[in-house]
């Protein structure tokens, strides 16, 4: 089908791989479906666009490269909502806020995006660990890494 | 918005199956337990908010994303 997108222009899409939020997401509750685009050129960042909204897309990228000590411990309530049977199943991606320059560019450590890859549920987490906020800068000491 | 008095210790029920208890108070401060099935989400009210603030600034995006992310290509 053909899907109007907010960083692609309209694309044809295939419907093979789509993230479901049950509730949408905090702010968008009714953005329930999700696909993910990749960027040309970029193997780092994503893009979750929305299915019903050409208009909504959030950056993504795997938290774990730029934050090596991000953990946090899932919820009973996330782990059954989401039907996860193994750790193995859950990837974790956290939305950035793109700044320009783009060392400005921060990454919500706060509410990850917990996806069950074998069934492609999926919900933005709020984590009550302080240690966690909305804005980590994304790139510090990692920029240079990244640039090349 | 209605507004009740409550004593420490005791409860307000919500509907069948949500219950909110004065656990404590101190100063001001009041400690709230609150027992609610699991498909209730609960969440401290500006901790909320501002995960919905930070979606919408990172949904706002922004023109030339293509330009501004660095391209990361493995080589």
């Amino acid at each position: 089908m053909r899907l109007q997108t907010k960083y692609h222009g309209e694309i044809e899409w295939d419907q093979d791989l789509k993230w479901a939020f049950e509730n949408g997401i905090p702010g968008f509750p009714e953005e329930k479906e999700f696909i993910i685009l990749p960027l040309p050129e970029n193997e780092v960042f994503m893009i979750m666009q929305s299915l019903k909204s050409p208009d909504i897309a959030f950056v993504l990228t795997s938290p774990f490269s730029f934050f090596t000590d991000y953990e946090f411990e899932l919820d009973v309530q996330t782990i059954e909502s989401l039907e996860i049977e193994t750790e193995e199943d859950v990837q974790v991606m956290v939305i950035l806020t793109v700044h320009e320059p783009f060392s400005k560019t921060t990454a919500n450590l706060q509410a990850p995006i917990i996806i069950n890859i074998k069934n492609n549920k999926s919900k933005q987490v709020v984590l009550n660990d302080k240690k966690y906020k909305t804005k980590h800068l994304l790139l510090s000491e990692n920029y240079e890494k990244v640039k090349e | 918005m209605l507004v009740l008095s409550r004593k420490k210790g005791e409860s307000i029920q919500i509907g069948e199956d949500i219950e909110i208890q004065v656990v404590s108070i101190q100063g001001d401060q009041i400690k709230i337990g609150i027992t609610a099935p699991r498909s209730i989400e609960i969440h401290r009210k500006e901790v909320y908010q501002e995960i919905q603030s930070e979606n919408t600034s990172a949904a706002r995006g922004i023109t030339d994303l293509l330009k501004i992310i660095p391209k990361t290509n493995k080589q």
